[in-house]
């Protein structure tokens, strides 16, 4: 089987003139956390957006399993879920209707018991009947992310996952972004957070100025420049670690 | 097709229930309107019948229909907003389904409001000897103006920046029954109006569905309101089907 799950080669897209992307190339393998790693405006939404079915590209190619999103996205819908940049779920439903809505859309044999075991795997069980606009925003983005995993989607887009989310519930979906992968799916994760892909991803590309400058694993990227230098310097907690030391969440990851 | 689509509704339906107010307040003001036009100008109002709440009702109906059908242009464009209309479309489902789950349900929400509007009808006099065949006939006028408005909502619904933006164009729909055959009879309207008043869809439609309610006959209207039905759903089902295949790339 073909172990590349991802494929982009000279991407492009511009809007109104403007040339957001340049010619984006970057590979992704099954099973491996992919971070795209820019600034805001770089582009990557651009990105996810092609790749999920949304946008057309102006020119080049991308391929998700080996099928052309271009020209079959219906075979692409088939393999991927999108976690778009909100928490896409429906305000008015509870927990468990959103996730039995999701299941039934999907054609999923008994979307009651998908959705009681997503419920406990994203420990959602206690709200489970409760309006999901009810949630706080950690809840929500972990529902979210849970509504994207009915299917068993080969590749799971996630753009910009913990943008707008406090430190404690950023923690709380890298988490859960970690035990994913360890289940074999393959994410594609874009990020403005150096330390989310630092935390979260096996290789990382930097989007920027419309084109992919660096791919690689962060001790590759991190061999890229001069040795590290020794120096003793007193480590003072940073105001997240006494943050979350306060509110009683010893582990920072 | 069929349980995406159902199961698209039932999500709908559910957010309706769940905010009752969608169906209180849009039946709310057409019936403020009936007890207004009724009780307060309708001793004033020469019509030439008796009867005045049965002369009102049919533009009552309309205006309740065309208030109705903004919901839709709301619910669409939280969805769009809210994420869920990118979720449901990269999910390998008919896309279409999308659209329509929203078309469908606007036509049983308003299907529940005119129910409501009718029973307070009833109760301030309005009294017809119709059978069910011209009961079927009405069902299916008011069906198909509330699909041919609910498409036209589908358009601000997807592509309004903002959720004043996506209603805004339901106000003169909701204020053309004033210039019709709705309150009063035409001919003591000024030329100019008069001509607007009497070659606008409310007019024709108000006029079919009295035929079919007071005189038991289907009458010329009909004719005329179908046109002006199906030509604009037909209109707006072409731009809203092309908006939503555009924005999606």
């Amino acid at each position: 089987m073909n172990q590349t799950a991802i494929s982009i080669k000279r991407l492009k897209k511009s809007f109104n003139e403007k040339e957001v992307l340049k010619g984006v190339d970057f590979e992704v393998q099954r099973g491996e956390i992919f971070a795209l790693l820019g600034s805001n405006g770089a582009g990557k939404t651009t990105v996810v957006n092609i790749l999920s079915t949304l946008m057309k590209a102006d020119d080049g190619e991308a391929l998700i399993c080996g099928i052309d999103v271009d020209r079959q996205p219906d075979g692409v819908r088939q393999s991927i879920s999108l976690t778009g940049q909100f928490a896409a779920l429906d305000g008015m439903l509870t927990g468990r209707e959103n996730l039995m809505m999701i299941a039934k859309l999907r054609g999923v044999h008994n979307p009651a018991q998908v959705a009681d075991r997503l419920l406990a795997r994203f420990s959602l069980t206690e709200a489970a009947n409760k309006r999901a606009d009810q949630y706080s925003g950690g809840m929500k983005r972990r529902l979210d992310i849970a509504m994207s995993l009915i299917g068993t989607p080969e590749v799971i887009f996630l753009d910009e996952p913990t943008t707008g989310l406090d430190p404690e519930a950023r923690i709380e979906v890298w988490n859960t972004v970690k035990e994913l992968a360890n289940g074999g799916t393959t994410i594609l994760l874009t990020t403005q957070y150096l330390e989310e892909a630092e935390q979260l991803a096996d290789r990382i590309a930097i989007l920027h100025g419309g084109v992919i400058i660096k791919t690689g694993t962060l001790q590759e990227l991190k061999e890229m420049f001069p040795k590290a230098i020794v120096e003793y310097v007193e480590k003072q907690p940073s105001l997240e670690d006494i943050f979350l030391n306060i509110i009683g969440k010893k582990e920072s990851v | 097709m069929k349980r995406i689509t159902g199961t698209l509704i039932g999500r709908l339906m559910r957010n309706i229930m769940r905010s009752p107010d969608t169906i209180i307040t849009v039946a709310i003001t057409p019936i403020m309107m009936m007890l207004l036009f009724v009780y307060v100008f309708g001793g004033a109002i020469e019509t030439g019948t008796d009867n005045y709440v049965n002369y009102l009702l049919p533009g009552i109906l309309l205006m309740a229909i065309a208030s109705g059908v903004a919901y839709t242009s709301v619910r669409l464009f939280t969805d769009v907003k809210s994420g869920l209309m990118a979720r449901f479309i990269t999910m390998p489902i008919k896309r279409s389904s999308v659209l329509w789950a929203h078309v469908l349900t606007s036509l049983v929400s308003n299907a529940l409001t005119i129910l409501i509007v009718i029973l307070v009808a009833l109760l301030m006099g309005f009294r017809s000897n119709a059978g069910l065949l011209d009961w079927l006939s009405v069902a299916g006028i008011l069906g198909l103006f509330t699909l041919a408005l609910t498409w036209l909502a589908v358009i601000p619904g997807l592509t309004a920046s903002s959720m004043e933006g996506a209603t805004a164009y339901s106000y003169p729909l909701v204020f053309l029954p004033f210039i019709s055959s709705a309150f009063v009879p035409t001919e003591t309207m000024p030329k100019i109006v008069r001509i607007f008043a009497e070659n606008q869809p409310v007019t024709s439609i108000v006029n079919a569905i009295r035929a079919l309610l007071y005189e038991g006959a289907v009458g010329n209207d009909i004719w005329i309101a179908l046109a002006w039905c199906i030509g604009i759903m037909g209109i707006a089902y072409f731009f809203a089907s092309k908006k939503f295949k555009r924005q999606l790339g």
